[in-house]
């Protein structure tokens, strides 16, 4: 080392010296656009949860993730230690009636999420970084819907697979159990992209993160309530088929509805699809939901200054 | 080779002509880009890294073609935008390290790199901080590490004085041209101040309304004018008696504001003639030196009136 720094006069070197190596270029590997991409991922992921954010930002994800695991951490208790009593044989509550159950909690979550994922960006003006570099800008829309809706998933997968190991553990027969549980998983994939592709429209569309989280909690809410309504009135008024166009209006209802069309699953709504082509409506609004979400975020982000 | 290149490149706005037929060749080093707000230095960075595109005319960036290789270009070069930019709820170490995988460095590398810049740039313990707290100063050096981090070819710093104190603008100068000395990085740097540019550039860019004004090295700008400035002291007008004196002696001498003097050179015996009137006025002489022009002289010829000198 050229740069070393001298002993001082009383022989010994001296402390508290910050070596100065000069600037040094950086010769390594450069990945493409799918390892950024996938980083991008991943960090976009960790944020939805506040990991890698200040202590704050931790509070609202992990209390929710808690309070979602809550009560299936109870039914599985009761199934556990009660099933002999009860002469239980299946779960409490259905795999695909529990995101509907818990509704708020998701709600709350990709409401508050959303913001933090897409509003962030916008607000402090750091969207001119990403730009400034080689990611794509309908890349960087499809990544961050991407982190937000596994976040999403995560949130609702996770109370799913505690049901399940805790069906095992209660002798539920297996194979039954299994098919239940993967065909919750599905729905909530589902569940988690047409929420997010939702919550994350309304999120682009305002800088203020109050604005935004109030606007897809009144989205989210008032669409479910609006719909649950309708098919009410609908069944008491025997036309149960407006009730189930109705349904297709929530992503809650939507997707239980595609579950219960795909998978078999105990309905989660009075009015759910009950003919194949009503069945096959349902797949084709939660995919024009996921796609239509994602068209209008292009649309917004191609206008975005740099 | 020629870092930048432009070519009839011009940019307009429904209501406005951004760029106007703008030809330009930057080298390496560290070149200056003047003009007044609104002279079209921001549109044609963004430009140029390929994010907003001409309307006619073409660009090149270390020889990629903005047009279509914006990617690639993108990739190359570092960009320091004017306005903030940083996440309040995020440390400096963290936003340099992401920005540096988001430029394609592996997770490793992007946290070694972001620690050398970061340590380059002058922020020390309080880059674990949120930067939501942070100073003007401490931002700027921020934006100007996620530029560097992934050791660009050239870096676009967009007004990287902007808002900092005299002395924090003196660091963040000498940070410049270092970049372009020492790390051997080039550098397009923009300012409304010329002062700034005089200090640090080895070439001048002159932009005014959208059009080129002069493009030419900062020697050029700086080259002897054959006039000397005078300063004397003594009596309360002794610059007035001394000006007097030099006029009645056949030189053409006039007042430079304050207690200066500009005397213009006829041979070389007008220094000798200024010192001798000024004791023979029993005057104090505090200084006669060369003058040189400066870069705003540029803008007083060119009839640019609006730009503010430093």
């Amino acid at each position: 080392m050229s740069n070393r720094p001298e002993t001082d006069l009383s022989g010994r070197p001296p402390s508290g010296v910050i070596h100065d190596l000069g600037y040094r270029p950086y010769t390594g590997p450069r990945l493409g656009e799918g390892p950024v991409a996938w980083s991008f991922f991943v960090t976009g992921l960790r944020n939805a949860y506040g990991l890698g954010r200040s202590g704050r930002s931790k509070v609202l994800p992990m209390t929710l993730l808690g309070m979602m695991l809550l009560p299936a951490l109870i039914l599985t208790g009761v199934l556990v230690q009660a099933r002999d009593v009860l002469e239980l044989d299946e779960h409490l509550v259905a795999y695909s009636t529990y995101p509907l159950t818990t509704q708020l909690l998701i709600s709350v979550f990709v409401a508050a999420q959303a913001p933090t994922l897409l509003s962030r960006d916008l607000r402090f003006q750091t969207i001119t970084l990403y730009l400034a570099r080689p990611m794509r800008r309908s890349v960087y829309v499809v990544i961050r819907v991407a982190s937000l809706t596994a976040a999403t998933f995560l949130l609702i997968g996770a109370p799913l697979l505690l049901m399940y190991v805790g069906g095992l553990l209660a002798d539920l027969p297996v194979g039954r159990e299994t098919g239940r549980f993967l065909g919750g998983l599905a729905g909530a994939v589902l569940l988690a992209a047409c929420l997010s592709g939702l919550a994350a429209v309304v999120a682009a569309l305002t800088v203020r993160r109050g604005l935004a989280v109030a606007a897809v909690i009144v989205v989210l809410l008032v669409s479910y309530t609006v719909v649950a309504t309708v098919q009410g009135i609908s069944y008491d008024a025997d036309s149960e088929t407006v009730g189930q166009v109705a349904g297709m209006f929530s992503p809650y209802t939507l997707v239980n509805g595609v579950q219960v069309f795909l998978f078999d699953s105990p309905e989660g709504t009075i009015t759910p699809p009950d003919s194949t082509a009503m069945g096959l409506a349902y797949c084709a609004a939660v995919l024009v939901m996921v796609l239509g979400s994602l068209g209008a975020l292009m649309a917004r982000y191609r206008s975005v200054q740099p | 080779m020629h870092v930048i290149e432009t070519a009839g490149l011009t940019k307009r706005y429904p209501s406005v002509t951004a760029l106007d037929d703008l030809d330009v060749s930057v080298g390496e080093g560290v070149t200056g880009l003047v003009g007044a707000n609104g002279a079209g230095k921001s549109t044609l960075i963004k430009i140029l890294l390929g994010l907003v595109p001409a309307t006619s005319g073409t660009a090149r960036v270390l020889g990629h073609d903005v047009a279509h290789e914006g990617a690639t270009i993108r990739g190359l070069v570092g960009y320091m935008p004017e306005h903030d930019c940083l996440p309040a709820d995020v440390s400096a170490s963290d936003l340099v390290v992401h920005m540096g995988q988001m430029s394609g460095l592996p997770y490793a590398a992007a946290r070694e790199r972001a620690s050398d810049v970061l340590r380059h740039v002058g922020l020390a313990e309080e880059r674990y901080r949120p930067m939501g707290g942070y100073s003007t100063g401490m931002k700027q050096r921020a934006k100007l590490a996620q530029a560097l981090v992934h050791d660009p070819r050239l870096v676009l710093l967009d007004e990287p004085t902007n808002g900092l104190d005299p002395s924090s603008r003196d660091d963040m100068l000498a940070l410049v041209r270092r970049i372009g000395r020492d790390f051997g990085i080039s550098v397009l740097v923009t300012s409304h101040l010329l002062g700034e540019l005089e200090q640090v550039s080895d070439h001048v860019v002159v932009l005014d309304g959208g059009r080129l004004l002069r493009s030419s090295a900062t020697t050029d700008f700086m080259h002897a004018t054959g006039s000397l400035v005078v300063e004397v002291q003594g009596r309360p007008d002794a610059d007035r008696e001394l000006g007097q004196a030099l006029v009645d002696a056949g030189l053409v001498a006039r007042p430079l504001g304050g207690t200066l003097i500009e005397v213009d050179v006829r041979d070389e015996t007008t220094p000798d003639v200024v010192r001798d009137l000024t004791v023979d006025l029993g005057l104090g002489l505090v200084r006669m030196q060369e003058r040189h022009h400066r870069i705003e002289d540029v803008f007083r010829e060119g009839g640019a009136g609006h730009v503010q000198p430093a």
